[in-house]
């Protein structure tokens, strides 16, 4: 059993990782690396106007160590999401293959990355932001609350439980994300927006590839242990 | 699909579910490792993807 969560996740989780950083290098590397340049003072965003131009350039290390950590990133989620399929599963409780497996994939997109971004948008470097412990702190239990909340509008059977997804879905939100004292970001507020649009997007991409394949594995490997048995 | 559940010669109750544990487990130390640990090593390296994945960073 645990052989098999583990295959299923690490292979899923590994090709959704490359996908991202495929994506990531190519849609939002050159918005982040252009950020930079207002971070660090190389480039002014002065009386409001600035060049719409965004560098590019691959770098191979920084590029190869994004390639390597949105694998292990992505593979995390995938034992965990592969791990609450086989809990769903084994109790009867769903039917996992493929294209079950998108809709898991698309409530992980949801739970940690659409959700957390309602309170903390990703971050393009140089914006203000109050305390980290505080943000990861949010952040988690922002994923706690909506990954129960999906796994309660998923699996729940009366609307008692659909009322306490929508609870749980609202609350970290009522709650509210730590936000930072003022508004210090020095780069045009283009930049931001493209890139939490291309952050959020890219996201979805590589979760909706995470879900599918971690689904068809699990199902291939269940057929093939079946026959192993019969 | 229950049937294959029951006929499967497979791990009993218990153990799946002690396999689902370790395997979550060892997923959120991936997620912890990649997307929150504040080394300067770590930070560095992962910084894009934690800031494209939209992890709070710095």
């Amino acid at each position: 059993m645990l052989a098999r969560l583990l295959t299923s996740g690490v292979i899923a989780g590994f090709a959704a990782g490359l996908a991202a950083a495929i994506l990531q290098i190519m849609l939002v590397q050159p918005v982040l690396l252009t950020a930079e340049l207002y971070e660090s003072g190389q480039a002014v965003f002065e009386g409001g106007r600035a060049p719409a131009e965004l560098v590019g350039g691959i770098e191979p290390l920084r590029d190869g160590l994004s390639v390597v950590f949105s694998g292990l990133v992505y593979a995390g989620y995938a034992l965990v999401l592969t791990a609450a399929m086989a809990f769903a599963a084994d109790r009867g409780a769903a039917r996992i293959d493929g294209r079950t497996g998108l809709v898991w994939g698309l409530a992980g997109f949801v739970t940690v990355q659409l959700a957390p971004a309602l309170g903390l948008p990703p971050e393009l470097p140089g914006m203000g932001a109050a305390d980290l412990g505080a943000r990861q702190a949010w952040w988690a239990a922002t994923i706690v609350a909506t990954g129960a909340g999906c796994a309660l509008l998923g699996f729940g059977r009366s609307w008692l439980a659909w009322g306490a997804a929508v609870i749980l879905f609202a609350a970290p939100h009522v709650a509210g994300a730590p936000q930072p004292e003022a508004f210090v970001g020095p780069a045009p507020p283009e930049l931001a927006s493209l890139f939490a649009a291309r952050a959020l997007g890219v996201g979805l991409v590589a979760w909706a590839i995470l879900g599918a394949l971690a689904g068809s594995l699990w199902a291939r490997d269940r057929v093939a242990l079946g026959h192993a048995s019969a | 699909m229950s049937e294959q559940t029951t006929t499967r010669s497979e791990a009993p109750a218990a153990s799946a579910t002690g396999a689902v544990l370790l395997a979550a487990l060892m997923g959120i130390g991936l997620i912890v490792l990649g997307g929150h640990v504040q080394a300067d090593a770590l930070h560095d390296a992962a910084h894009d993807v934690r800031h494209a994945t939209g992890f709070p960073c710095h």
